[in-house]
């Protein structure tokens, strides 16, 4: 049994004009301590998604339909005290470097510590001592436990956003765009910390970015997301060298490569198709280059070809 | 090094605005039409030998420049000149209302903190529903009610109509309660005049906590903490509260100076023998030593007051308290 | 003439949030019936409010000819309190445009030159701030002496520096937005910047600022006519309440309490339930809230 399994999943957000299909009947399931990455364009469906993993779904916002299952256990039509116990303890996030994302007024330790005390009944001794250990694990020194997330540089508070998810010890981590909105450098630091933890706490995640070169580093497999809905998923190796969906093509086409020849950079033209009157068919007809009549009125299943799934007319 | 910078900023800072108030003062009280030496000594029965001694003593036979030295160095002797209403050097009349208002205004805006800050919290945490409608309504009603206004309509429903309290003054006079039920006398006499300033200060701080607290809300780390599956009370408590009491602390010191009119309106209304009570005893008798020494009175107290807020302040707030 | 019809759809469109917003409507609703009084006190008023009458006539309670009795002097107090809006609206009106266009003024220069201009201005203003306002107020009347308009000039310099400070905020982050930026780069004057660009957003937090100017200065007006220091010649509701609370009749004439405190009360009520609605109509995001 995989321990994170999606299916039909559909999230609407109720606008004035209509419900806005942020994700429209998708399904996934990642295996234990694999990595499943989301890749997509901005708006794609991707944070929502990820999100929803946790329940993170706020009004206008609602989970319309579809299950997600936690080691079996449908969070879907779960209470919020049910779903509180989850949080922290058996799922997890770290979110995008956001200047605001820690508490001012608290210490790292305290902000960690809380965490602890609050799902296992253990001495605030206890807590204090693995609060350390979770520095130590990504990266900081344990002399900084009594100081203010202000006296952080971005990456470090990124580092003790990773150390207060997993303090503890959840099966699985959302990463929401973790390095996003940092530096090379430091977007190196962060990968290898979660590599790092990866190994250590067993962990189980989903990725969310928008770069798709980070995704390949960290992941198994790799979804690849469109307007609401999966175009493409497979193991990364596979999607990366022989990219099989239209947009899948055109996005790892439009990536520029270090190496190799230089060539004009492909993008793809077009914008984000509208969520409340998504056009009929396959979401990706009308920027499609290999579009016919049969894309516009009927939607494309996915189909399972060699371990990978596709959804597209035109791929055999 | 922070904190240490910020305290000697602060100080200094207040150390100029008293400066400055002694000097605005000065030539304030020289703008008053009329002979500043009739003026200042009113009485018809101080006698011109005296009245010439005054006018050395104060330098009003001197130029302006001279005026404002003997001022000054009459300041620092504590000598503010003398109340013909009272018949009284300005200093000891004020000194003996001083404790009467602290008195008044230490309970009333105590209860006012206390009960304010708590409904914001709440208003802001269930912002949007029926309660915070109403949270907020009244408090922007009993904010916007002049302080003399509500006084006086309690003053006629409680003390006139219906006469559960006293007319006025802080306590029964030619009574000789002694102890405990002189203390009871006296929180009776209280009671209405501290009620009056107690409105106007709930319902500035339920608005300023509540808008404060829905800021405080709607930060990134309360949805960190969501997260982390804390309970909600925790939540409230620790992440959003506590980020939402900095800037009411802030502007605790703002509000003192509404605090001032509050004390002179109700003292007025109530004939509470404090302060603000001499404030208004100085103006209809024109007793303008006496006034000048109020106005001082007042404006040093909250320039101190904001710099003790200013430092509490620093010293709780950790991006100041171990510096950036 | 596009702009003209833009200009007349964005007032309709703020005149239509405001009477939906319950505080906003009641507000305005009695602030019209204040002005109306106002306007037509010659004809509501019954006589000049500040006759003496007859000394036989002192101190009736509400009867058919007085219709809200008199005071000590025999003065018709139906009559003070008819014209006495005349005065606190007057008052209230004046001191709030001197307060908004000084404060205005000086925060638009402050924020826009910046660096030792700002400076100097912004002490001068966080000074002020620092004063107890009702004192200093008193003070001042006290040493010019009552008239309404020295009530004027005081209350307005008081008031400026707080609506300089919110201006210059304003200011300060408008000042960086793009649309300056791309004017400043086809070669707008500072003047034309600052009047013709940045002024116009500006315009909104002046209205908000003039709606509680106006409240402040009622109020003060009030206040500082209650504690003896307003314009004898003109008996505005503070000054009624001033008489009658010196004359010591004040348990025994309801009759000329009651009206100036009503009046007071809900004039100054429904200008801050007024100004609470603006200011939350101007928060951004209002109007999506209310579904426009």
């Amino acid at each position: 049994m995989a321990l994170i399994e999606v299916e039909n999943l559909k999230i609407y957000f109720m606008t004035r004009r209509g419900p806005a299909k942020a994700v429209d009947d998708i399904g996934f399931s990642i295996e234990k301590n694999k990595t499943l990455g989301l890749i997509g364009e901005s708006g794609c469906g991707k944070t929502t998604t990820a999100m929803s993993l946790m329940k993170f779904i706020k009004p206008p916002g609602r989970i319309v339909g579809g299950s997600i299952r936690f080691m079996g256990n449908d969070i879907v039509p779960m209470t919020d005290e049910q779903i509180r116990q989850l949080r922290g303890k058996e799922i997890s996030i770290v979110r995008q470097e956001a200047q605001n994302a820690l508490n001012p007024v608290l210490t790292i330790g305290k902000q960690i510590t809380e965490m602890i005390l609050e799902h296992e009944s253990v001495t605030k001794k206890t807590a204090l001592a693995r609060a350390k250990k979770q520095l130590n694990l990504v990266g900081i020194s344990d002399q900084r436990i009594t100081n203010f997330p202000h006296e952080f540089s971005g990456g470090m508070k990124q580092r003790a956003m990773a150390a207060i998810a997993t303090a503890c010890n959840p099966k699985f981590l959302i990463l929401d765009e973790p390095t996003t909105g940092l530096d090379v450098v430091v977007q190196r630091q962060i990968l290898e910390m979660l590599r790092n933890l990866k190994k250590e706490l067993n962990l189980t995640a989903v990725f969310i970015s928008h770069d798709l070169s980070v995704v390949a580093e960290t992941c198994d497999r790799v979804a690849v997301m469109y307007g609401g809905k999966i175009m493409e998923e497979s193991d990364t190796v596979s999607l990366y060298q022989n990219p099989l969906h239209p947009y899948s093509k055109a996005l790892i086409g439009a990536y520029p490569s270090l190496k190799g020849e230089r060539r004009q950079l492909k993008s793809i033209p077009g914008g984000p198709p509208s969520l409340i009157d998504p056009p009929p068919g396959c979401r990706f007809t009308p920027r499609c280059e290999l579009a016919q009549s049969i894309c516009s009125q009927e939607e494309p299943v996915l189909k399972t070809i060699d371990g990978r799934r596709i959804a597209c007319h035109m791929v055999k | 090094m922070g904190l240490k910078r910020f305290i000697l900023r602060k100080v200094v800072a207040a150390a100029l605005t008293i400066a400055v108030i002694i000097c605005a003062n000065f030539f304030i009280f020289r703008m008053a039409p009329g002979d500043p030496v009739r003026m200042m000594f009113r009485d018809p029965r101080v006698s011109a030998e005296s009245l010439e001694l005054m006018k050395q003593k104060f330098g009003l036979d001197k130029p302006l420049s001279g005026q404002f030295v003997a001022y000054v160095k009459n300041l620092a002797r504590g000598d503010l000149g003398l109340s013909f209403s009272q018949r009284k050097p300005v200093l000891e009349v004020l000194a003996s209302r001083i404790p009467n208002t602290l008195l008044l205004v230490v309970t009333a805006l105590t209860i006012a903190i206390v009960l304010g800050v708590a409904l914001g919290a709440v208003a802001g945490w269930l912002s949007g529903t029926k309660l915070d409608t109403f949270i907020l309504t009244a408090s922007v009603t009993m904010y916007s009610i002049p302080t003399f206004a509500l006084g006086i309509i309690l003053l006629l429903v409680f003390a006139y109509l219906i006469p559960i309290f006293p007319l006025g003054g802080i306590s029964t006079p030619a009574s000789g309660y002694e102890g405990f039920e002189l203390v009871t006398d006296i929180g009776w006499h209280m009671f209405l005049p501290a009620f009056s300033i107690v409105i106007w200060y709930v319902g500035e701080y339920v608005i300023l906590t509540r808008s404060s607290m829905i800021d405080a809300m709607g930060q990134e780390y309360i949805t960190t903490a969501w997260a982390k599956g804390l309970k909600k009370y925790k939540i409230l408590k620790n992440h959003a509260l506590r980020n939402a009491l900095l800037p009411v602390i802030t502007i605790s010191g703002v509000n003192l100076a509404f605090a001032a009119a509050g004390v002179i309106e109700a003292e007025t209304v109530f004939a509470w023998p404090g302060v603000g009570r001499l404030t208004y005893d100085a103006v209809s008798q024109r007793d303008y030593p006496l006034l000048q020494g109020v106005f001082m009175l007042f404006a040093f107290a909250i320039v101190l007051a904001n710099l003790a807020i200013d430092l509490i302040y620093g010293y709780i707030d950790p991006r100041i308290k171990v510096g950036e | 003439m596009a702009q003209y019809l833009r200009k007349t759809n964005k007032a309709k469109e703020f005149f239509q949030l405001l009477f939906g917003h319950p505080m906003g409507f009641v507000g305005v609703a009695i602030i019209t019936l204040f002005l109306t009084m106002a306007l037509f006190a010659p004809l509501l008023g019954t006589v000049d409010p500040s006759a003496s009458g007859d000394v036989t006539n002192l101190l009736i309670p509400p009867s058919s000819q007085f219709w809200f009795g008199t005071d000590d002097l025999a003065r018709d107090i139906w009559s003070q309190t008819i014209y006495g809006s005349r005065i606190s609206l007057t008052i209230g009106f004046v001191a709030a445009l001197i307060t908004v266009f000084s404060g205005t003024f000086v925060g638009l220069i402050a924020g826009y030159y910046g660096k030792i201009l700002d400076e100097v201005l912004m002490r001068i203003v966080d000074f002020f701030m620092m004063l107890p306002e009702l004192p200093l107020m008193i003070v001042l009347a006290a040493v010019l002496g009552p008239s309404m308009w020295n009530i004027i000039l005081v209350v307005s310099l008081v008031s400026w520096p707080s609506t300089a400070r919110v201006v210059r905020s304003q200011v300060l982050s408008l000042k960086e937005r793009p649309f300056v930026e791309s004017s400043r780069c086809i070669g707008a004057s500072n003047f034309q910047l600052m009047f013709s660009e940045i002024l116009p957003n500006v315009v909104p937090l002046m209205f908000a600022q003039a709606v509680l100017m106006i409240t402040e200065a009622i109020y003060a007006e009030a206040v500082l006519s209650f504690l003896g220091l307003g314009d004898p010649t003109s008996i505005s509701w503070g000054m009624m309440l001033h008489s009658v609370f010196e004359s010591g009749v004040i348990a025994e004439s309801y009759w000329w309490v009651v009206p100036p405190i009503v009046s007071i009360v809900t004039l100054i009520v429904s200008f801050s339930l007024l100004g609470t609605a603006v200011s939350d109509i101007l928060e951004p995001g209002y109007k999506e809230k209310k579904g426009f």
